[in-house]
């Protein structure tokens, strides 16, 4: 009797005593990473399923605000990854990551204009006027903190109309709930402009848009830290993970997918 | 027994937790919000105006589904019911490739001076598109269901079509129809994913109830859930009145036809 109980138990994976073997090393890792990384991430994660078979990485890519809402709700992650350090000192003052995180990858933000270009933009100053169509992410998105920042700055950049900033913003016609959908916006053409990261103009998106950068001294470097989480139930694959990002192949990896590596200091870094 | 006493608990202890979050004082701080009050009232203008354009151009198609029989039906029906199904995120770029500037319709809607991304009729648009099933099923079950004899007696007393239709088997038809109405307007109310990307998220434009909800989710959790206990309290009140009015309509029109006899 005891025994067919111990079965359905087992069946329920719950055991009654401590009958079951050596934790068996998780087969999956999953990480939660900035919707920003998602091209990059993915071919790290193919690289690193080929050095270790048997390993499946699953990814979770959102806005980093709302992983980090979800990993303090207990989200089953092994990895975080931010796209800025507001959101990675969130987790960590919640006591949610093992031991420091480590800024792995840089990025810069450009505004892109639909390849057809229906608003005839030139150039960023032309932002400004009036009747331009311009999405950009929310204000508690990190690439939406950023585009108001780099528009601050401009605002007393030479070439610009007094208030740029001010009247920039006033021709936004939608603040969108992570970056990905600012760029779905502009490269289906509905927007007239957007402000991104300049890795999310990957290649299959570049056929669509025309890139306008901001220069370094008005562009606001946004800095990527990573770190292993506490709950994590594969630890030792996430820190490969980590790893992984940080040697020089993953750098050139996120390289090509245009984040900036993680050494290059920039002369307006945002963060420290 | 059990099982009914279950799913009660699964759908009214989420609710009732959201609830107990929440302090009532802070309910009411919230209220005097300029930017929740906007957000409310454009919920409430758009979902509205969505339901009666959903009524208005739902009542045909299912009047058709219900009492024709023609080829193609089955098709018609599955098509119908799509929206359905669709993730709402997909809605909204199907939208947005029918009648965004560059759309198939699209072109056309600008060259008279419409635009729907963006714009608050874009927000309509996107939720009669998802809430339109509702209606039409429920309309057409109701249609169903009235008795043919009814209509025929109209038919005999030289009563004409369009005469028999709305005072003879709408009228019969109400309760189904109200209760139609009331899923299509709770469905636009609380419609999200086919608003943000059709009709992007702007305050005072585009950012219904559920949009401001998502947005304050990411800074804000406390702020979050009272939107989200507010928009219940709205619903449920709306809900109930609708409910109440189709068995009101129902006992008159069960009397008027007992009345002849």
């Amino acid at each position: 009797m005891s025994f067919i109980v111990q079965i359905a138990l087992a069946t329920l994976g719950i055991s009654p005593i401590a009958v079951r073997p050596a934790a068996p090393v998780p087969s999956t890792l999953t990480v939660y990473a900035a919707a920003s990384l998602t091209d990059a991430f993915r071919e790290l994660g193919r690289a690193l399923e080929a050095e270790h078979p048997g390993l499946a990485v699953q990814f979770n890519f959102a806005g980093s605000q709302q992983l980090a809402l979800q990993i303090e709700q207990g989200a089953p992650a092994d990895v975080f990854a931010s796209a800025d350090q507001r959101w990675m000192s969130y987790a960590s003052e919640k006591g949610l990551i093992e031991g420091a995180s480590a800024i792995f990858a840089r990025n810069r933000l450009v505004a892109i204009v639909p390849r057809t270009n229906p608003a005839r933009i030139g150039g960023l100053p032309d932002l400004a006027r009036r009747g331009i169509k311009l999405v950009l992410a929310a204000e508690a998105v990190p690439a939406g903190k950023y585009s108001r920042e780099a528009l601050e700055k401009l605002s007393a950049a030479p070439g610009f109309p007094p208030e740029y900033g001010r009247r920039v913003l006033a021709n936004v016609v939608s603040q969108e709930e992570n970056v990905k959908a600012v760029v779905a916006k502009v490269q289906l053409g509905e927007a007239d402009a957007g402000l991104v990261y300049r890795s999310d103009v990957t290649p299959s998106v570049s056929r669509y848009v025309r890139v306008l950068a901001i220069d370094d001294p008005y562009n606001v470097i946004a800095s990527y830290p990573i770190a292993v989480l506490k709950s994590a139930r594969n630890a030792e694959a996430a820190r490969w993970f980590v790893e992984l990002v940080s040697s020089a192949a993953g750098q050139q990896t996120l390289q090509r997918h245009g984040l900036l590596p993680a050494a290059a200091a920039a002369p307006a870094a945002a963060q420290p | 027994m059990l099982l009914g006493a279950l799913l009660v608990l699964l759908l009214g202890l989420p609710l009732l937790s959201l609830v107990l979050r929440i302090p009532p004082g802070d309910l009411v701080a919230r209220l005097r919000d300029p930017l929740i009050l906007q957000a409310l009232r454009l919920s409430l203008v758009t979902s509205l105006a969505a339901t009666v354009i959903v009524a208005a151009l739902g009542l045909p198609v299912a009047y058709l589904l219900a009492t024709g029989e023609f080829r193609g039906k089955r098709v018609l029906e599955a098509f119908i019911d799509l929206p359905m199904v669709l993730p709402p995120t997909v809605a909204g770029v199907a939208l947005l490739t029918a009648f965004g500037r560059t759309g198939l319709a699209g072109q056309a809607l600008s060259a008279l001076g419409i635009t729907l991304p963006f714009t608050t009729l874009g927000v309509v648009v996107a939720q009669a598109f998802v809430a339109a099933p509702f209606f039409v099923g429920a309309a057409r079950a109701g249609f169903a269901e009235v008795d043919r004899k009814y209509l025929d007696a109209a038919a005999t007393l030289r009563a004409a079509p369009g005469y028999a239709f709305f005072r003879v088997l709408v009228p019969l038809a109400a309760p189904s129809l109200f209760a139609g109405a009331a899923m299509s307007w709770a469905r636009a109310l609380g419609e999200f994913g086919a608003t943000i990307t059709f009709a992007g998220n702007m305050p005072g434009v585009t950012q219904t109830m559920p949009l401001a909800v998502y947005l304050a989710l990411q800074s804000d959790l406390d702020a979050a859930v009272a939107l989200s206990v507010l928009l219940l309290l709205v619903s449920l009140t709306v809900l109930l009145s609708i409910r109440l009015t189709p068995s009101r309509l129902a006992a008159l029109a069960a009397r008027a036809r007992r009345a002849p006899r």
